[in-house]
C-alpha cells in the first residue's frame, strides 16, 4: 500500500527520539536565558543604539532557534530552507524604506 | 484522476496527487509553511509600521525616572507596562509581560514534545502534551485580557493633556486608551497596541482552538487510524510561529 502522509517509525519504545527530546529541552534552556538577559539588559545598560542593536541580535537568534528548531527548518532540504529564507529579504526592504520615511516625517514636521 | 497501474513489488515515491513529493514535505506541511511566509508578511508590516509611526515621532529624551505622560512624545514602554496583576500600585516595568514570554515559550515546547510522540505514534503523550499546550494558550489570552483590560481603563490618576477638541485647544485628563484617545502618550501609540498585540492574540485563539481539534482527533483514535500524525506537526507549525511573532513583539514593542 503506498503511505502518502507517512514514513516515520513506528516504535512504541519510550527510548526512541530521547535525543530529540533532548535537543527541544536545549532549545528551551536558551530561549529562556536569553530571555532573562535581555530583562538584565533592559534595566542595566542605558538606552541607546548598542541597547537596541543587542535587543536585536539577541531576537534574531531567538528566532533562529524557534525556526530551526521547534519548526524542524534547520533539518529540512536546502530547497526548502531557501524557499522560506529568501522572501524575508522583502521585509528588509520594507523596514529600510519606512524607517526612511519616518525619519523624513519627523523632519518635516519638527526638523 | 491518475490511474494506479503500479508493478507490484515496485518502490512507489511519495506521491501528491499527481506528482512526486517537492523538497521532501508533504503537500500539507508544504502550504502550511508559505502560509506562514504570507502571515510573516502581515506581521512585518504592522511592526515596520509601528517602528515609522515611532520614528516620525519625537522621542523622550530625559531619564526614565523622570518619565511622564505626554502626547508630545512617544512614551518609554517599560513605564506603561509597568502593571502585575495583585500588585495593584506596585511599579513592575515590563514583568507581567515577561511571564507573558514565558508562558508562550514552555507551550511551544511542549507542542514540540507532542509532535515527537508523535512520530512514536505515542497516542497517550501527543495528549499529555496537547493538553498542556492548550492550558499554556488559554493562559496566554486570559494574561492578555487582562493587560488590555488595564490599559483600556488607564491608572487611576489619568493624565492631564492637551487636545484639539471641536476645533480648539483645551486641557483635559484622559484615562486608559481607545483608539482615539490615550493617557499614556500619542493616540497612534494605543491604536498600535491594539492592532497589533490583537492581531497577535486572534493568531493565539485560534491556535488554540485548533489544537483543541487535534487533541480531540487523537484523544478518539483518528491519527492511530489514519496511520500517521502529521497533522500535530503541521498545527505545530502554527503553534510555533505564533510564538516567533511573539518574540518580534516584545522585542519590538516592549523593549526597545
Amino acid at each position: 500500500m503506498a503511505e502518502v502522509h507517512h514514513h516515520h517509525v513506528h516504535n512504541q519504545d519510550p527510548e526512541a527520539g530521547a535525543e530529540q527530546r533532548k535537543a527541544i529541552w536545549k532549545t528551551f534552556w536558551i530561549l529562556l536565558i536569553i530571555t532573562s538577559l535581555e530583562f538584565l539588559i533592559a534595566f542595566t545598560v542605558p538606552h541607546g543604539i548598542l541597547k537596541i542593536s543587542i535587543f536585536i541580535i539577541m531576537t534574531i537568534v531567538k528566532a533562529f532557534y524557534i525556526v530551526g528548531e521547534f519548526m524542524h527548518l534547520k533539518h529540512e532540504t536546502k530547497t526548502l530552507i531557501w524557499s522560506i529564507l529568501v522572501p524575508i529579504i522583502f521585509v528588509a526592504w520594507l523596514i529600510l524604506a519606512l524607517m526612511l520615511e519616518g525619519n523624513a516625517i519627523f523632519e518635516a514636521i519638527f526638523g | 484522476m491518475a490511474s494506479h497501474v503500479t508493478t507490484p513489488g515496485a518502490v512507489e515515491p511519495k506521491m501528491w496527487l499527481g506528482g512526486i513529493e517537492p523538497m521532501k514535505a508533504s503537500y500539507g506541511k508544504l502550504m502550511m509553511w508559505f502560509f506562514l511566509i504570507s502571515d510573516t508578511f502581515t506581521f512585518s508590516a504592522l511592526l515596520v509600521a509601528y517602528g515609522t509611526a515611532r520614528f516620525s515621532f519625537p522621542a523622550f529624551t530625559g531619564k526614565h525616572e523622570d518619565f511622564t505622560f505626554s502626547n508630545m512624545y512617544w512614551p518609554v514602554p517599560e513605564r506603561v507596562y509597568e502593571a502585575v496583576p495583585f500588585l495593584h500600585g506596585i511599579s513592575l516595568p515590563l514583568v507581567f509581560v515577561g511571564i507573558m514570554t514565558f508562558i508562550l515559550i514552555a507551550s511551544s515546547v511542549t507542542m514540540v514534545l507532542a509532535v515527537e510522540a508523535g512520530h512514536r505514534m505515542d497516542r497517550a503523550n501527543v495528549e499529555k502534551y496537547m493538553l498542556w499546550t492548550i492550558l499554556g494558550g488559554f493562559t496566554f489570552l486570559g494574561c492578555q485580557a487582562w493587560e488590555w483590560s488595564h490599559f483600556i481603563h488607564g491608572t487611576e490618576a489619568g493624565s492631564v493633556m492637551k487636545v484639539i477638541e471641536n476645533g480648539t485647544w483645551i486641557e483635559k485628563t484622559i484615562f486608559g486608551a481607545n483608539l482615539t484617545e490615550n493617557q499614556y502618550g500619542p493616540p497612534a501609540f494605543a491604536d498600535f497596541f491594539f492592532f497589533i498585540t490583537g492581531f497577535h492574540g486572534t493568531h493565539v485563539f485560534s491556535g488554540v482552538i485548533l489544537n483543541i481539534l487535534i487533541f480531540f482527533r487523537a484523544a478518539t483514535g483518528f491519527y492511530d487510524k489514519r496511520g500517521s500524525y502529521e497533522m500535530v506537526e503541521k498545527v505545530g507549525l502554527y503553534w510555533h510561529f505564533v510564538d516567533l511573532v511573539w518574540v518580534f513583539v516584545f522585542t519590538f514593542f516592549y523593549l526597545v
